[in-house]
């Protein structure tokens, strides 16, 4: 493939990153410019003109963000990001609820923000949890699901799409096995909202966590949807302070953060008809680029349920930090246990049943609303390259070639 | 992470890529690692039964750019060492050649792992290889 890389900026490496965080966008930017500087005023000043424009700015955002989700303004707190939006989820309904039950179930595929929160729940002895393995594809198994709930069970918290593999929950189907059974249904939709379309009301959702920088806003900024009817939901807050979001979150109001993140999800929302098709059309292209060049490569996670821009890869015999290596001109990410602070190869993947040794070897790839074609072409040209290059250096490539069952060698562990 | 220039350099351009002949018996192979934990090493070495000197090595990794290093850099260590004096390589030499940070000393155990295993792998073909021929001589 013959790529006319003049056109392309390589000084930089390509981004294609976009599950881990996304640059602003410059339209953004610009709504939030203003209460930086002159529009400065603190939302909860009610006494002066302001904490007037504040508090208006604030009260646009929060439409904005609640017509996203198909939700009512009132039932939109801000947070500091996603992270705290899932604390406040877990930790204000096992507090809130403690007279109904202390039971929550999750899936394994959940992010750290969710499973360190429930684990910690666990340690103080306040809630009891189960950790549901999802099927192989990452989806989670409904019948399992229902048959875990109890009487105890007071929430089920399951992510709308996953960060890693970008696998999508049947949101519908559990909100209405949640319904059933009279439990809450958390999710933490960090990657849909504003990526395919989200309807608390059809999806039976009760609570719902959204970050500011999975969708081109800023860093730092994070809503919380808790359902006023039907159920009414009550969450007691885990920072405690001036009483502000309903008492749900004290401290004052990030209202640039704010003023962004409303501004995103309108761009987000009226740009998604065309940027599903757009990404779904380029994250094919890719998937199928690298695969019709290159045997013994794998992907994880279902790709009939999936987010238009993710796709994740196993290439066989080749390990994920040294291919990112090779992959310098390219910024994606890797499942790979060197990548990570834990050492510990990506949970995510280890849930699904993928072997450690495959997920050592997965690239993941987030494309985003910047991702030219263009770029997709080099990304295919240069992970095949150094998939190949990689592979004629690697012993396990040797011995698969040479007919020796890998699963067979008695390997010495370290 | 920031790798090193020396890293880098042998993970552009590694030394001594490539394998040996397994059953012949001037070679020996060290394979050290597991699939699982995101580093295998095979090393091999070429000794020239007479001196017992090293002659040739090569190596196959799979691992991250420090693995891969580690085992390049091991390969043109033991390049004209006597097999006593690859004995002696250890890999503090390894992580100060290449600069490898604390999180990545662990390469450099591997590869001091791998050249022992092909030493020894080395000796024990030779062990045998003299009780054949005793043996031989015996049955004379």
């Amino acid at each position: 493939m013959a790529l006319d890389k003049t056109s392309l900026d390589l000084s930089r490496p390509i981004y294609m990153d976009n599950n881990a965080t996304t640059p602003m966008d410059p339209r953004v930017l610009e709504a939030m410019m203003p209460y930086f500087t002159e529009k400065f005023g603190n939302a909860a000043s009610r006494n002066h003109a302001y904490g007037w424009e504040a508090e208006e700015a604030v009260e646009k955002a929060r439409e904005q963000v609640a017509k996203a989700i198909g939700a009512n303004a009132k039932e939109i707190i801000f947070t500091s990001g996603a992270t705290e939006s899932d604390n406040i989820a877990i930790k204000g309904a096992v507090e809130m609820y403690a007279e109904k039950g202390n039971h929550i179930i999750t899936l394994l595929t959940e992010h750290k923000a969710v499973l360190d929160t429930c684990r910690r729940l666990e340690r103080e002895g306040k809630a009891i949890v189960t950790y549901l393995a999802p099927k192989p594809d990452g989806i989670v198994d409904l019948e399992q699901l229902e048959a875990a709930i109890t009487d105890k069970t007071i929430m089920v918290a399951i992510m709308m799409a996953n960060n890693e593999i970008g696998v999508i929950q049947p949101m519908a189907e559990i909100g209405e096995i949640c319904r059933k059974h009279g439990v809450l249904f958390f999710t933490d939709a960090v990657q849909a909202v504003g990526k395919v379309p989200v309807d608390v009301d059809s999806m039976k959702i009760d609570v719902l966590a959204i970050s500011g920088h999975k969708i081109y806003g800023p860093k730092g900024i994070g809503a919380l949807y808790v359902r006023r009817k039907n159920p009414r939901v009550k969450l007691a807050g885990v920072i405690d302070g001036g009483g502000q979001e309903r008492g749900m979150r004290s401290g004052t109001l990030n209202v640039p953060g704010i003023v962004g993140l409303g501004k995103a999800l309108e761009i987000a929302i009226e740009e998604m008809p065309s940027e599903m098709k757009r990404l779904t059309y380029l994250r094919n292209k890719l998937k199928d680029g690298v695969m019709s060049q290159l045997e013994d490569c794998y992907v994880n996670g279902s790709m009939e349920s999936r987010l238009p821009g993710n796709i994740n890869i196993s290439y066989a015999y080749v390990e994920g930090e040294g291919l990112l290596m090779g992959l310098k001109g390219l910024a994606v990410s890797s499942g790979s246990a060197c990548t990570s602070a834990s050492l510990e190869p990506s949970h995510v993947l280890k849930a699904l049943g993928v072997g450690d040794e495959l997920a050592h070897s997965s690239i993941r790839y987030g494309l985003g609303r910047f991702t030219t074609e263009e770029e997709v072409d080099y990304a295919i040209q240069i992970t095949v390259e150094a998939v190949n290059r990689l592979r004629e250096m690697s012993p396990l490539y040797e011995m698969a070639k040479a007919g020796i069952d890998l699963k067979t060698v008695q390997w010495n562990h370290h | 992470m920031a790798y090193s220039t020396k890293v880098i350099d042998h993970y552009n351009n590694p030394r001594n890529v490539g394998s040996l002949d397994v059953k012949d018996e001037a070679v020996g192979t060290g394979l050290v690692g597991a699939p699982e934990c995101g580093d295998v090493m095979k090393l091999q070495i070429r000794v020239n039964e007479e001196t017992g000197v090293i002659e040739d090595a090569k190596f196959k990794t799979f691992g991250c750019g420090s693995a891969i290093a580690s085992s390049s850099l091991a390969t043109e260590m033991l390049k004209g060492k006597t097999i006593e004096e690859a004995e002696k390589i250890k890999n503090t030499e390894l992580v100060q050649e290449l600069n490898l940070p604390p999180v990545k000393i662990h390469c450099s155990v591997l590869a001091e792992d791998a050249i022992k295993a092909a030493i020894e792998d080395f000796k024990k073909k030779q062990a045998a290889k003299r009780e054949k021929a005793q043996e031989a001589l015996a049955n004379a």
